[in-house]
């Protein structure tokens, strides 16, 4: 089969290599459908993160169907159409029993190492090192699903791959942000990073009754996606985050803060300088400057929640501050298996629908280039699902779907897919031309809506 | 309840050969660590008091000779007290001795002015010399044979009772499937069992066994008999864990590697350590009693020649090297 492999820093390759089999018992083999990037890869791509061995099939957000099941696997069976939860859970362990999934005791063979550098270690997952297991990924035509029986969910018809994929990760992932926030009706809770992660956390926190979520990014067209999602936007190169939100909240600072940007924030000035030259020395694992800001910028007594990975050891951050205020920090590698039956539902019953997020369809082949336009942003990129069933190159330049163009695969069976897909390229074209995420006024190109945003964020800060 | 408790591999009759020499080791680590100390002072005095050090010797002030006798001093105190074996450096200080002791013998022989107090001074530096020596030699010992077993304890908390624990355990023909070195175990009567076991080299290394103790639900203790190849025992203990949280089990065991403490620090090298070992035989006997299997990743796909990493995942490896040695 096809699968996309990791080589080394920014070099990752679609290549032939053996088809999955059944291993355990409790396993599943699944022939995926749609398959997508994730925020997270790309701490692999740029190589970040330690114990990646050349050839590792990466990906960890995919779906598609049962064709094999291992003898003690009860709840499936062939042809189910399922989603895979990134995190490989038991089931059976005390954290497993607690739905604490990702933290599961069983499922990493290489448990000593993530010992090692953790303390203790957490669930093995899909295409994420072999601290962490070291299982081959789902950026693949087939994948082995461990534990099968408790790390996927059926999906019932009627329902479209592109509205169900995330809720392998960053939708729960966005949602236990939020929800690790305790919000209170009428909070204030601000996000940094409005990657696709940051967009579901702010969708979450305002499905969980917060009255303003601010959302903090550079890009116009994430934040104007946070805008579309309700959210007051931010942009950091424009303005300091602290001064805008003290004055937005009177002093108080947001009731809490959401971290979704995780070990390689952008920093302007001296400080990202130090990050950044102290990441590059190993001097530090990873460049914590949202997670500082995070802290600082928080109400007394809140919580600052951290969805964004972290990989090692960092330093400069402000326990002074997060101590004498009092306040409360939660974060994790989120327990997906807990949260997909209630988030299929509140898609179910249109109260969200996932694939607002996404920006870019590709081929599975072209995995490499998906990489590159995600890491650079490139193409107003938020989001890059993968299709390895697709055989047809897509347009050169934008890889984008053109209204009303559906891929091979969306005809046929799943005819709410196919709308789904329509529906979403109409609202891509809607976001042309570009929109200014602060007062709506519409621009030509984004040159002129960067000009306009700095004047646009002055007025509103003053 | 006691941490410091033995632990429960040591609670029976040690195997004859297995002897202790930690005691013998730490007095080699204190005298070391008083000659340390000497070392600094006699190099502070020669620093800092050439003069009168060479006025008691009747000999010509040689300022700057002493001074750099005395940097040397110095230099192996701190280097035998930085370290936890410091027997190089000890060595060290063995050959300082012999300098001094040659300095002053050519003092002597050039009809020194105070010859009593250069014999005092020839005494003294020779008492010390026999007393670096004998420390050097204790502290390369213990370097290069220390203990020849190994010893091993380790517990883990298992979601599961002390009744279906023990079952498990007690049919010790169930250890192989958790136990990556040991190939089978059979039992020949309720209470002896035979072993066979991944060596050195591929090598199949055989053994009898008894159980000494049985405690059903609690605890099981078992040691080889005579004739084995590893002379070896081990014991089990099952606890019940607080809160309803299962069951804490303890392993503790011992044996003789047949390579020797060459073979074990070889083995140590490789990442094979008998800790790490028997701690991912617990991991692999938590996931067969809590989840009914071991999950592995050895067979799954991946760009490259082998299906796992030679680097990172020895942990499903089934690889014919072993901890033995």
């Amino acid at each position: 089969m096809r699968a996309n492999c990791w080589y080394g820093k920014r070099d990752v390759r679609v290549e032939d290599v053996a088809e999955p089999r059944i291993l355990n018992r409790r396993d599943a083999i699944v022939r995926i459908t749609t398959t997508a990037i994730c925020g997270s890869d790309l701490h692999l791509y740029n190589g970040f993160v330690p114990t990646m061995e050349k050839g590792d099939i990466l990906g960890h957000e995919f779906m598609g169907e049962v064709v094999e099941i291992g003898p003690d696997v009860r709840n499936l069976k062939q042809g189910d159409r399922v989603v895979v939860a990134f995190p490989i859970s038991c089931g059976k362990c005390f954290f497993c029993q607690k739905e604490l999934f990702s933290l599961c005791e069983n499922s990493n063979p290489n448990a000593w190492m993530a010992q090692k550098l953790f303390g203790q270690s957490p669930a093995g997952l899909y295409g994420y090192t072999h601290m962490l297991g070291g299982f081959a990924g789902g950026q693949a035509e087939y994948a082995r699903v461990p534990f099968a029986d408790v790390g996927t969910i059926k999906i019932p018809n009627g329902l479209g791959d592109e509205q169900v994929l995330f809720l392998s990760d960053i939708f729960p992932t966005g949602y236990m942000a939020a929800e690790n926030c305790n919000i209170q009706p009428g909070d204030t809770v601000a996000v940094w990073g409005c990657g696709p992660v940051g967009q579901f956390a702010i969708r979450s926190a305002l499905l969980l009754g917060a009255e303003r979520v601010f959302a903090i990014d550079r890009f116009l067209e994430r934040l104007g996606m946070a805008k579309e999602g309700g959210a007051e936007t931010i942009n950091y190169e424009d303005a300091d985050v602290y001064d805008i939100l003290m004055e937005n909240t009177g002093g108080l600072g947001p009731d809490s803060c959401i971290d979704a940007v995780g070990l390689e924030a952008h920093v302007p000035g001296v400080i990202g300088a130090y990050d950044r030259v102290k990441q590059a020395m190993m001097l530090e694992s990873d460049r914590p400057h949202v997670f500082r800001q995070a802290v600082l910028a928080c109400r007394k007594g809140g919580t600052v929640s951290v969805p964004g990975v972290y990989s090692g050891f960092d330093d400069k951050i402000p326990l002074g501050s997060l101590m004498n205020k009092g306040l409360t920090v939660k974060s994790g590698q989120t327990h997906v298996q807990h949260y997909m039956q209630p988030l299929l539902e509140r898609i179910q019953n249109g109260e969200i629908d996932p694939s607002f997020v996404i920006t870019h369809r590709m081929r599975l082949e072209d995995a490499a280039e998906g990489y590159e336009i995600f890491l650079n942003k490139t193409a107003d990129c938020v989001k890059v699902v993968l299709k390895p069933n697709e055989t047809r190159a897509m347009t050169p330049k934008t890889n984008r779907l053109s209204k009303g163009e559906v891929f091979s695969d969306m005809q046929g069976d799943h005819s709410a897919f196919s709308k789904g897909g329509e529906a979403m390229a109409e609202e891509h074209e809607a976001r042309q031309p570009y929109k200014c995420a602060v007062c709506g006024a519409k621009f030509d190109s984004q040159d002129q809506l960067q000009n306009h945003l700095k004047s646009c964020t002055q007025k509103k800060s003053q | 309840m006691n941490l410091t408790r033995q632990s429960p591999g040591y609670e029976q009759e040690r195997p004859r050969s297995i002897k202790s020499n930690a005691s013998e080791s730490l007095d080699g680590e204190r005298l070391a660590r008083g000659l340390g100390w000497f070392s600094i002072g006699v190099g502070l005095a020669e620093i800092v008091a050439p003069r009168r050090l060479a006025r008691f010797l009747g000999v010509r002030n040689h300022g700057i000779l002493f001074r750099v006798m005395g940097l040397r001093e110095i230099a192996s105190g701190v280097g035998i007290l930085s370290q936890r074996r410091p027997a190089g450096w000890l060595w060290a200080r063995v050959g300082g001795d012999i300098i001094d002791l040659v300095a002053l013998g050519k003092v002597m022989k050039s009809e020194p002015v105070k010859p009593v107090n250069i014999a005092i001074a020839t005494a003294a530096v020779a008492g010390v010399t026999v007393l670096d020596v004998r420390c050097a030699q204790e502290v390369s010992d213990g370097k290069q044979a220390t203990d020849h077993t190994v010893k091993v304890k380790k517990t883990i908390l298992i979601n599961r009772s002390s009744e279906e624990l023990y079952r498990h355990w007690r049919d010790f023909q169930n250890l192989p499937r958790f136990m990556k070195n040991l190939d089978s175990v059979e039992l020949t009567t309720n209470n002896h069992s035979h072993w066979v076991a991944k060596g050195p080299a591929g090598k199949r290394v055989k053994w009898d066994a008894e159980i000494t103790e049985d405690r059903p639900n609690e605890f099981i203790a078992w040691r080889s008999l005579d004739g084995a190849d590893v002379e070896n025992s081990g014991s089990v203990r099952f606890e019940p864990a607080p809160g309803g949280r299962g069951t804490l089990v303890s392993v503790g065991m011992q044996y003789s590697p047949p390579a020797g403490v060459v073979g074990a620090t070889v083995a140590k090298l490789f990442g094979r350590a008998p800790e790490q070992e028997v701690e991912e035989d617990l991991r692999r006997f938590k996931q067969v009693m809590e989840t009914g299997e071991i999950i592995t990743t050895q067979g799954q796909p991946a760009g490259r020649s082998s299906s796992t990493s030679w680097k990172y995942d020895q942990a499903v490896r089934r690889a014919s090297a072993s901890a033995w040695g």
